[in-house]
């Protein structure tokens, strides 16, 4: 029972890695006052170009730099639009998705079924040795230590340093922000291309470690889930763990079921569960905040030029 | 330094102006990915543009791609209107084809032509109606953002539709092949002459013209097409705003379901695979390209089913694969942002950095 659990607890975090990531930079972003729907086309731009890099390189570094920086540079796309074009959005976000799988679609081609590099669990000497905890939390892969100490960074970063004030202003009020001196344009460009940053980071972590290869599917939806899962944890990073451990939460549940041959739901319901929860999640937060002010960022979505 | 500054007088004729810089800014991007590829452009145009004028047959493929394409954008189209984004398109289309799949295989098999083409018709609109109205209920009573609502529902009903021809709906005589048994043929719809165009196609010009129509000439189309542009205005007026959110998505989820009948119906005579193909996220694409306006709908749609064929003359002629159009697309909406800007403000370049207006 207790190694069940345990196993299940394991698996839940190895599967929440990608979310957390890319809900941590998506939260970047959106605290910055852009709305960035893109993320599933960073996500897959990133898993794409991380796999495509370890496979020509054998370098798990380079792979994980070059996804990462295409998440940014693709970013960049939906900076230019929205901050400097003052293009819609909402659009735009779904059309670097558009973008974003096309041009996975199109490179990845001649890399399907190809073998990579593969980033492995490494368990962490000592701390693994802690029964339960220790295999549950430190026989990890790298991405999973990563992500410990990039989101309570990010919470630093955002709500204790001088930094993290002015990307919160911008986002809060950007007429003000801009009144007393703060480059909005700047400030922006530089919050939507750190999340996508994280959105390339997460991809790398599907095609490197968690699902090796590269499929054009693979991200199966789970940028939206950021996206939503953004909404449920209030733009904190913190409570981002538990946002993306549901999402993860459910999908190791589905390895269980299968591995353990239990047909007592079957497995397309099981299969559904991370899309319903996530809409139930969104129907829970919305229901709660009826009748309170939004967690939202005041600016968010709206563009800011100073001659109007 | 490069500045924007807003048209004084707005140019006539915005949305041709924007959609032809669109076309121009995609044309210039595909040419430098072409020449990426280490392809010359030229060759590569020159070959989807005989991929798709090359013969009538060729070009009739445009018409049978253009036909989901228009019923999706009329989906995508109806909701932003009311400045509802139903991403959800797909997942209705899907519900559609579950919905025809059904009437015709299992609800009413042995019904003539004249009875069960409609009722597979009424089925399909019910299908991508009921899905839609899930969103369209959660935004309305709970302002629940519908953007990710009908996204992640897509998911589900892909899901549910894979169980459906793997499992219960499989055709038995299929030799272990995933999807159902072919529809009767009563409800395959009528083709012409020898081409794929089946009459989904006026019928899909029908709807076009039919919601021009209703937004532009009812007392309804007005409420959602004001609430859609001056929210405040229309609390103020007393419009029922809640009450719209849903009549516009139900309508916007029927059009995407009725994309799948003729899916179904009119093409593959199965639920398969490849019914969610992503005509319900290229409805995006067709409804904004087509600036909302219902009418030009059909056009833009033929105009993305041309990049289709093209991109599949790609693919035969010179070893590219056929992705690549989902590439111009993604750069066709990128260019109509462009275009828009371009012809909503002035561009001014001066030399110093204007810290004075």
């Amino acid at each position: 029972m207790i190694e069940d659990l345990t196993f299940i607890a394991q698996i839940s975090i190895k599967s929440s890695v990608a979310v957390l990531l890319a809900t941590v930079g998506g939260i970047i972003t959106e605290r910055g006052g852009v709305l960035n729907l893109g993320i599933e086309g960073m996500m897959l731009i990133g898993a794409l170009a991380g796999f495509a890099a370890g496979h020509f390189t054998q370098s798990p570094i380079l792979a994980v730099a070059a996804g990462t920086a295409a998440g940014g540079l693709l970013s960049l796309v939906h900076a230019f639009f929205t901050i400097a074009l003052r293009a819609n959005q909402v659009l735009s976000g779904l059309a670097l998705t558009i973008l974003g799988t096309g041009l996975a679609n199109f490179f990845g081609r001649p890399l399907i079924g190809q073998t990579g590099v593969r980033i492995r669990q490494l368990p962490v000497p000592g701390l693994s040795d802690i029964p339960v905890i220790g295999e549950i939390f430190f026989n990890q892969s790298p991405y999973a230590y990563a992500a410990y100490l990039l989101v309570p960074l990010a919470w630093v970063i955002l709500f204790r340093t001088r930094a993290g004030l002015v990307l919160r202003a911008v986002g809060e009020d950007a007429r003000s922000a801009d009144a007393a001196g703060v480059d909005v344009a700047f400030t922006r460009t530089a919050s939507v291309f750190v999340g996508g940053l994280f959105a390339g980071l997460a991809g790398t972590y599907l095609s490197l470690s968690y699902t090796p290869g590269w499929k054009e599917t693979m991200t199966g939806g789970q940028g939206w889930i950021a996206i939503a899962m953004i909404i449920f944890c209030t733009w904190n990073p913190l409570l981002a763990f538990f946002g993306a451990l549901l999402f993860g939460g459910l999908t190791a549940l589905q390895f269980f079921f299968q591995a353990t041959a239990m047909d007592l739901v079957p497995s397309y319901i099981l299969k559904m569960l991370p899309y319903l929860l996530t809409i139930g999640v969104l129907v829970l937060v919305s229901a709660s905040s009826q009748h309170r002010k939004s967690a939202a960022p005041a600016d968010l979505g709206v563009p800011f030029h100073r001659e109007q | 330094m490069i500045r924007l500054e807003k048209r004084a007088q707005p140019l006539r004729f915005k949305g041709v102006v924007a959609a032809s810089w669109a076309l121009a800014i995609t044309a210039v991007l595909g040419c430098l990915i072409f020449a990426g590829l280490g392809v010359d452009p030229l060759t590569a145009y020159a070959a989807m543009g005989k991929g798709v004028f090359s013969s009538f047959d060729a070009f009739s493929e445009v018409l049978v791609k253009a036909t989901p394409l228009i019923f999706t954008g009329l989906a995508v189209a109806t909701a932003a209107v009311m400045m509802l984004w139903n991403i959800g398109a797909e997942g209705q289309l899907v519900w559609g084809g579950i919905g025809a799949a059904g009437a015709a295989l299992f609800l009413f098999p042995g019904l003539p032509a004249w009875l069960l083409v409609p009722l597979a018709l009424a089925a399909s609109a019910l299908g991508g109606m009921a899905w839609a109205l899930i969103a369209a209920v959660l935004k309305a009573r709970l302002r629940v953002n519908e953007i990710l609502t009908t996204l992640l529902l897509n998911y589900v009903a892909i899901i549910y539709m894979e169980h459906l021809f793997y499992g219960p709906w499989r055709d038995p005589a299929g030799f272990g092949f995933p999807g159902t048994a072919q529809v009767p043929e009563a409800a395959q719809l009528l083709r012409f002459a020898s081409t794929r165009i089946s009459i989904g196609f006026p019928l899909a010009l029908l709807c076009a013209v039919f919601l021009y129509y209703l937004l532009n000439k009812s007392i309804w189309g007005y409420q959602v097409r004001v609430i859609g542009k001056e929210p405040r205005a229309a609390h103020y007026a007393g419009f029922n705003v809640t009450g719209k959110i849903l009549t516009v998505m139900a309508l916007s989820g029927a059009f995407a379901g009725i994309a799948g009948m003729v899916e179904v119906c009119g093409i593959h005579y199965r639920l398969q695979t490849g019914l969610a193909a992503g005509y319900g996220y290229d409805g995006i694409i067709v409804a904004w390209l087509a600036g909302l306006n219902p009418l030009v709908v059909p056009f833009t749609a033929m105009l993305l089913g041309a990049l289709f064929v093209g991109g599949e003359q790609l693919q035969s002629v010179l070893g590219l694969p056929s992705t690549i159009s989902l590439i111009l697309e993604g750069t066709l909406l990128f260019g109509l942002f462009a275009g828009q800007t371009l012809a909503g403000y002035t561009l001014t370049i001066s030399g110093r950095s204007g810290e004075a207006r």
